[in-house]
């Protein structure tokens, strides 16, 4: 019977020994759910962000570059004030802010690091790091932040602000995370994939308390991180700041091309803001008052904004007419004011004398001339297929859609076809005596200010342009930039019926904008004033220069100036003499355009 | 040759090996809960458990070569001297011993402290096998029943007074000692009948349904049987009795200390409250089920190192080892657990004293417990109780008193040649 029981015992022994292994069986091989749990415990995936690449101007002066911020961080638990004055006085915080802020980090974590002083500056954080250890539980944290040296090109280059939820869903690639800054507007977005560079992630492992206890595995699956490219923008940054000073206070457009290249020399859109504004902690508060503001300034105006083209467009009639054979250089229309409005002029005139003055019952004429060629006896049918095979024409000057610069956000403007007069007035029920306003770039048209430039440019060169871009090259690179920048587009009308055009243009801005003239710099110009039925018109002034070897081409919008030959032809022509002369001496001049004083 | 010489070649070399291993396997376990890749430090550094376990290691070696050399016939005639000793330490401790969470465990001066409740066990092994030696002493006589359970409870008394409920409740396991000593075995039924309805009572959210179980089974059995009345009343008796214990159960839980109630409940529900009273044995789990099959290699544990686990070089060493070794770990230190018992049962089978052999299934009795519980609260299987995995565990007052615990067995069986046959 003993004997017995010594077997119950040892029988005992190996159930209860079985039934330890049989459970821990169960939960080592047959559950995987704790190792997956053990690891989130234990592991941390830090992801270690890559510097932003860098933006310079065309000429290699900084634009924008990532400033590092320092925050200083307290981790409760470890914290230990000693003296309090002592503190205060050595941080430059009140006694309040010291409570406030110690009370904010306790109630997120005891242990985890938060904040205590956000954003110091490098002087402060000079000026502290000495005294950080006194103090347990503090140390810096150093981000970086956009920033820009001088404030200026902020609606060229954009701004950074949290990915969106949206954008998060869209990103397929799962690059992103929730939390990671993003280019949103400007040359950030566009060239978003080559500044954000290539994020690293390290594994690093913690204890309960999540405090970093070294890398996992000594690293093996770490990747490392790569700086985003540094960007070459077509900015001159000294012409794109003496634009900001004349534009000052006003609201507008000013875009200036390089017309050999497409590259965009100055681009600016008034009112401004500050992008230094924009970024860090300030960005929140900021956008909002940015928002809100009645005046718009983050609305990009050269390739949001599109006005009427006005007389300017007159340029774009008669190289159509020229190419078409419709026109001559000794082509004379009178000025009948019967058909539309015109100032006082000689007459009758031919193309050179049409430009020169601006001739708008010149233009209803040959429009005509381009739109009923007697293609169909019908005279609605005719207009029909007369005005769709203009603006095939048209929109080979890049208007009408947009020129797809390297910027999100562009509008293409109008170019109206049959079908837009079809919706209007209903099909064969209009004639030439219906959209005769085209004529004069009145009417259904629109074009951005940056089209304008473009058209410039195209003037400039005798009928090709290249896409306006604002990068010319990616980490030194020219030829890594977009290539549709690097294609030459050219408008069907040949170089030689440039010539009047810049002939022309180059006396017209004696009569038109006499303020614009240089003595010893022939500039070729052409005033437009969009018509504005809710106030004063805008002026509107397009010009190339030299004009034997043309170094710019540039187009002003100033809004509610009144006629272009004043705000927005004088504005112009500063900025072709600073951009060529790097100074400019007519300071008359410049204090005229400063003073704003355009409508009397 | 004088009888209290060595006799080495006596010495159960199978039972002292297992032993060693344990130990050895423990002590390599404290060092990787510990191990810090940050901060390297030796497995020697006395600045780390592991490097005051080498410490009690090798106090340990010690304590053997002492109980080795000493005569047999002490730990017989000082059995109760022993006992009486241990006993006044622990009346003692509550007066003079330091307080450590409401827990007065440890007495001493200064850094070296003990824990009487660690020792007594020995002690109480030694005193019911002095008791129970006399050929007159049968277990299955209510007289000699009562006095085995006075010498077992006094020590219980004095431990609850500490209070450290998972230290008393292992005095309980020398009821499998009492079953080899011929305790009836209706006592076991009686014992297994109670525990299984405990746990249905504490399982089963509703004790209603427990309650019609009952009744459904009583007038079963009323309706089948012979029906006299006595036999009605019987297990109406029987039945009422069940149902007022099942009712007062959670009367009784509910006037435990919250922490204890806690245990119980976190047994029935560990995911009841992951990051509370269930932190522990999630922890735990999660520890040793992420190890798998080979485990995560030595010092490469995650959960363990980095403090997921609370008191994991004491109580919950038996993390470090799943995490780090896995179920083939596992597998082996439980392994040599069982060889160990089994080695024990042979050799208590083989004493020609009953002195000797109750004494062995004393020592049978503590390490299973030990084993048992201990392994069973890292996995979720039994309520935490604050018991140590023998030799494994860290601790001066822990390995010491297993140490002697066992050794004083290796000691008896090797001089079982020299003991006078009185077994029967």
């Amino acid at each position: 019977m003993r004997d017995q029981r010594a077997a119950v015992i040892v029988l005992v022994i190996f159930l209860v020994s079985s039934v330890l292994l049989l459970k821990l069986f169960t939960i080592q091989v047959v559950d995987d759910s704790f190792l997956r749990r053990a690891e989130s415990n234990a592991i941390q995936r830090v992801v270690d962000h890559p510097y932003r690449g860098l933006v310079y101007d065309r000429t290699g002066k900084l634009l924008v570059f990532n400033d590092p911020i320092f925050d200083l961080m307290v981790v409760p638990r470890e914290f230990q004030v000693g003296d309090t004055t002592r503190f205060c006085d050595l941080f430059r915080i009140s006694k309040d802010e010291l409570i406030e802020g110690y009370n904010a980090a306790k109630s997120y974590s005891r242990v985890k690091p938060s904040p205590l002083i956000k954003q110091l500056s490098t002087k402060d954080f000079a000026r502290i790091q000495d005294f950080l250890v006194d103090y347990p539980g503090l140390f810096i944290l150093t981000r970086s932040v956009r920033s820009y040296p001088s404030p200026i090109a902020a609606h060229a280059l954009g701004y950074l602000g949290e990915i969106s939820a949206g954008q998060l869903k869209k990103d397929t690639l799962l690059y992103y995370s929730q939390g990671d800054y993003i280019g949103l507007s400007g040359l950030e977005k566009y060239y978003e994939n080559e500044l954000r560079g290539k994020k690293g992630v390290k594994y690093k492992m913690v204890n309960v308390r999540g405090v970093d206890k070294g890398p996992f595995k000594q690293g093996q699956y770490d990747t490392l991180s790569f700086a985003g490219k540094n960007l070459t923008s077509t900015l001159d940054l000294e012409l794109q700041a003496y634009g900001e000073l004349l534009m000052s206070g006003k609201t507008g457009s000013v875009v200036a091309i390089e017309p050999k290249t497409g590259e965009i020399l100055a681009m600016l859109s008034a009112p401004f803001y500050n992008p230094n504004e924009l970024t860090g902690a300030a960005f929140g508060k900021t956008y909002s008052k940015l928002n809100k503001d009645a005046s718009k300034p983050l609305f990009n105006r050269p390739i949001m904004a599109t006005y009427p083209p006005g007389s300017i467009f007159k340029i774009v009639q008669s190289l159509i007419g020229l190419q078409e054979g419709i026109l001559t250089p000794n082509t004379t229309f009178a000025c009948n004011r019967s058909l539309v409005a015109c100032h006082n002029h000689p007459s009758p005139v031919n193309l050179f004398g049409a430009i020169r003055n601006s001739c708008n019952p010149y233009y209803h004429q040959a429009f005509r001339q381009i739109i009923n060629q007697d293609v169909s006896s019908n005279t609605f049918k005719d207009t029909e297929i007369g005005l769709n095979a203009w603006r095939e024409k048209v929109l080979k000057f890049g208007l009408g859609a947009p020129l797809s610069i390297d910027m999100s956000g562009e509008k293409g403007g109008n170019v109206p076809s049959s079908k837009l007069y079809d919706r209007i007035y209903g099909e064969g029920r209009w004639k030439y005596s219906t959209i005769y306003s085209l004529s004069i770039g009145q009417g259904e048209m629109e074009v951005t200010p940056l089209q304008m430039a473009n058209l410039a440019a195209i003037f400039a060169n005798k009928g090709y342009y290249y896409t306006p871009h604002l990068v010319k090259a990616i980490n030194g690179d020219p030829k890594q930039i977009p290539r549709k920048f690097q294609e030459k587009h050219t408008v069907g009308v040949d170089p030689h019926h440039f010539d009047l055009i810049q002939d022309a243009m180059a006396e017209a801005i004696y009569g038109t904008a006499p303020r614009a003239v240089m003595k010893d710099l022939v500039i070729a110009g052409k005033t437009g004033t969009a018509q504005n039925p809710h106030g004063e018109d805008h002026s509107v002034f397009i010009a190339f220069a030299p004009k034997d070897d043309p170094k710019i081409a540039i187009a002003v919008y100033v809004e509610n100036a009144g006629w272009g030959g004043r705000a927005a032809a004088t504005t112009a022509s500063l900025m072709i003499e600073k951009y060529l002369r790097r100074t400019v001496a007519r300071t008359e001049l410049q204090d005229y355009v400063l003073a704003g004083n355009f409508v009397y | 040759m004088k009888e209290t010489d060595v006799q080495i070649n006596r010495v159960d070399w199978i039972a002292v090996s297992i032993y060693f291993v344990l130990v050895m396997i423990g002590w390599f376990n404290i060092y990787a809960v510990v191990f810090d890749s940050q901060v390297e430090k030796s497995i020697f550094d006395f600045s780390i458990s592991s490097g005051k376990q080498l410490i009690w290691i090798g106090t340990s070696i010690g304590l053997i070569t002492i109980i080795m050399v000493a005569d047999y016939r002490f730990f017989e005639n000082l059995s109760l001297v022993i006992y009486l000793l241990f006993l006044l330490i622990l009346v003692l401790t509550p007066f003079f011993g330091k307080e450590v969470n409401g827990q007065i465990l440890s007495i001493g001066v200064g850094e070296f402290r003990i824990q009487p409740g660690e020792f007594t066990k020995f002690a109480t092994a030694l005193a019911l096998a002095k008791v129970m030696e006399r050929p007159t002493f049968d277990l299955s006589k209510r007289n000699y029943q009562i006095i085995a359970f006075l010498v077992l409870l006094v020590p219980i008394g004095l431990i609850l007074l500490q209070p450290d409920t998972g230290t008393a409740m292992v005095y309980f396991s020398f009821l499998l000692m009492f079953y080899r000593e011929g305790l009836p075995q209706w006592y076991f039924g009686v014992g297994l009948g109670a525990i299984a309805i405990t746990l249905l009572a504490l399982g089963v959210e509703n004790n209603l349904y427990l309650a019609a179980f009952i009744v459904a089974m009583v007038g079963a059995l009323i309706y089948l049987g012979k029906k006299s009345w006595q036999r009605i009343l019987a297990f109406s008796l029987i039945g009422i009795g069940l149902i007022a214990y099942i009712y007062s159960i959670d009367f009784v839980v509910s006037k435990l200390p919250i922490h204890q109630q806690n245990r119980v409940m976190v047994l029935f529900n560990p995911e009841i409250d992951p990051l509370g009273v269930g932190w522990n044995v999630t922890q735990s789990k999660i520890a040793i089920g992420s190890g798998g099959l080979f485990g995560k290699g030595y010092l490469e544990g995650t959960q363990t190192k980095f403090d997921f686990v609370p008191e994991q070089d004491t109580d919950f060493i038996f993390c470090t080892l799943g995490e780090e070794f896995g179920w083939l770990g596992s597998v082996v230190v439980i392994g040599l657990f069982a060889g160990l018992l089994y080695r024990l049962v042979i050799m208590a089978e083989r004493q020609k004293t009953r002195f000797s052999r109750i004494y062995g299934y004393g020592v049978i009795s503590i390490l299973l417990f030990h084993f048992m519980i201990n392994i069973s609260m890292t996995i979720g299987l039994f309520p935490v109780v604050g018991i140590p995995l023998p030799f494994f565990s860290y601790g001066g007052s822990s390995l010491w008193s297993f140490t002697i615990l066992l050794f004083i067995f290796i000691k008896l069986d090797s001089s079982r040649a020299s003991q006078l046959g009185r077994i029967n």
